[in-house]
């Protein structure tokens, strides 16, 4: 059952990164390697059917408009952005398991990303969104509101403590349920860099059976998406770690200065 | 055995999934949770600039517009300048505009819109200007990895004309599905738009 086993144990630099200069070159990102990705038009995801585009997509060198992109600061966060445990409590702590979830967005030349905008959201431990759109029969969970967003530091590190969302049942087939996971979204330094993912968590029985997962064609691709239990990490008598790092497409420099912007 | 390269992988992509409201635009998600929020208005009172809103929707391949669909733009200021320090151009740069933004689409008409102003002309790193355009990225339910497109205006036919991204399309007709289309109403001026994410009049999605 490797497709449970943990990101850490497939690539050690995952987590001990030896990071290197990135090569010379126009400032364009590296050729996304779509082969890792899941494809548009995946069917066994029956939602994908008729939102995938069928035409090629039209390869576009990276211009001024692809290099950049939105720069975010502390002052567009609040102080309990990244604590889902608090930022939304009313009269006591959301019910579920306690856990930290940590890590580092990294580029693909194991440079970390800093000061990049990470947001997050989740069910509730029931399984349960806080959206008008989600009718699942687990209740709501009055203390919890299933979001919150950190800024990576200067090392690309980032960390947040929630509770362990629960799996829920969904519409593909009769009887689909998604695994426990955690949706990321992921900004980097260009707009070319921009990511939405989704973290599971290792040993859960409903990955290899996921439609959505499954997608992935890659299976180490898709074992980067599962997150170790870090014991380390965790905090004694009070909560679980997780990690999980992030790759964005790395970028090469450009011949006008040995550093990109915002690297 | 040459040389490891030892590059890292990017990480895989995932939809996004039918409550991303949740996380990037909790208000739509129906609760009120951040101090500050992002959202689909760019401007301040103090960006400098015409005054633009773009208004669309996103067509699945039945024609039935996406009503769970979340779009990013990202775009130049009036001078034709990003916000980002990777621009070097010679615009001046606007305190008053970030250049980003993000929508949901309507719950149930699935009408997409954004305040923003019209961005000008870039220059490529050939030296060649680009006609002003903004960058969208899409993610919804049922879109594995985000798609990236453009638009570009309908009052700029020659700088369209002579656009090297709009020339790189081989069918001048594939080109249209990239104009946004410019009308006054009540006095603002709006730039109407249709991403098609299938079928014959299917929208250009670039691999950036």
């Amino acid at each position: 059952m490797n497709a449970q086993a943990p990101a850490a144990l497939r690539d050690p630099r995952l987590n001990s990164p030896e990071p290197f200069t990135p090569p010379l070159g126009d400032g364009g990102f590296f050729q996304r390697d779509r082969s890792i990705h899941p494809p548009a038009h995946a069917p066994g995801y029956k939602s994908s059917v008729l939102r995938s585009p069928r035409q090629s997509l039209l390869s576009l060198e990276n211009s001024v408009s692809e290099i950049t992109g939105p720069v975010f600061g502390h002052n567009d966060l609040g102080p309990l952005d990244n604590d889902l445990i608090r930022n939304y409590a009313k009269d006591g702590d959301p019910i579920g398991e306690r856990i930290i979830v940590h890590g580092r967005v990294l580029d693909e030349t194991g440079r970390g990303v800093p000061n990049t905008l990470v947001e997050f959201w989740q069910a509730n431990a029931g399984g349960r969104y806080r959206h008008k759109k989600d009718t699942y029969l687990a209740p709501i969970d009055p203390n919890f509101g299933g979001c919150g967003r950190a800024l990576t530091d200067e090392t690309g590190y980032y960390y947040f403590r929630t509770v362990k969302p629960g799996p829920y049942p969904w519409r593909n087939y009769v009887n689909s349920w998604r695994p426990a996971h955690i949706h990321f979204s992921v900004f980097g330094s260009g707009f070319a860099q921009r990511l939405i993912t989704q973290m599971y968590f290792e040993g859960d029985p409903l990955i290899p059976i996921c439609p959505i997962l499954t997608t992935i064609p890659d299976k180490d691709a898709l074992d980067r998406l599962v997150a170790p239990l870090d014991l380390n990490a965790s905090s004694p008598f009070d909560s679980l770690a997780y990690r999980f790092d992030i790759v964005l497409r790395g970028q090469r420099s450009t011949y006008f200065e040995n550093r990109t912007a915002g690297n | 055995m040459p040389q490891p390269l030892n590059y890292l992988k990017e990480t895989a992509s995932q939809t996004a999934g039918p409550y991303v409201h949740i996380g990037l635009i909790p208000a739509m998600a129906g609760f009120d949770i951040f101090e500050r929020n992002f959202s689909n208005v760019l401007v301040t009172p103090n960006t400098k600039g015409e005054r633009i809103t773009l208004e669309g929707k996103v067509l699945d391949g039945t024609g039935t517009p996406l009503r769970d669909v979340l779009l990013e733009i990202w775009q130049a200021n009036a001078a034709g300048r990003y916000n980002h320090p990777a621009d070097r151009s010679a615009g001046a740069l606007d305190e008053d505009f970030r250049g980003w933004g993000r929508a949901g689409s309507d719950f149930d008409s699935g009408l997409v819109t954004f305040e923003t102003i019209k961005p000008g002309a870039i220059t490529d790193k050939a030296g060649r200007k680009c006609a002003p355009h903004i960058n969208v990225w899409i993610v919804a339910r049922g879109i594995n990895i985000g798609l990236n497109t453009r638009l570009y205006f309908s009052d700029e036919e020659a700088a369209n004309a002579a656009d090297p991204v709009l020339n790189l399309i081989e069918q001048p007709v594939r080109r249209k599905t990239l104009i946004a289309t410019r009308s006054e109403r009540a006095g603002k001026v709006v730039y109407a738009f249709t991403i098609n994410l299938q079928g014959p009049e299917e929208t250009v999605f670039f691999d950036v």
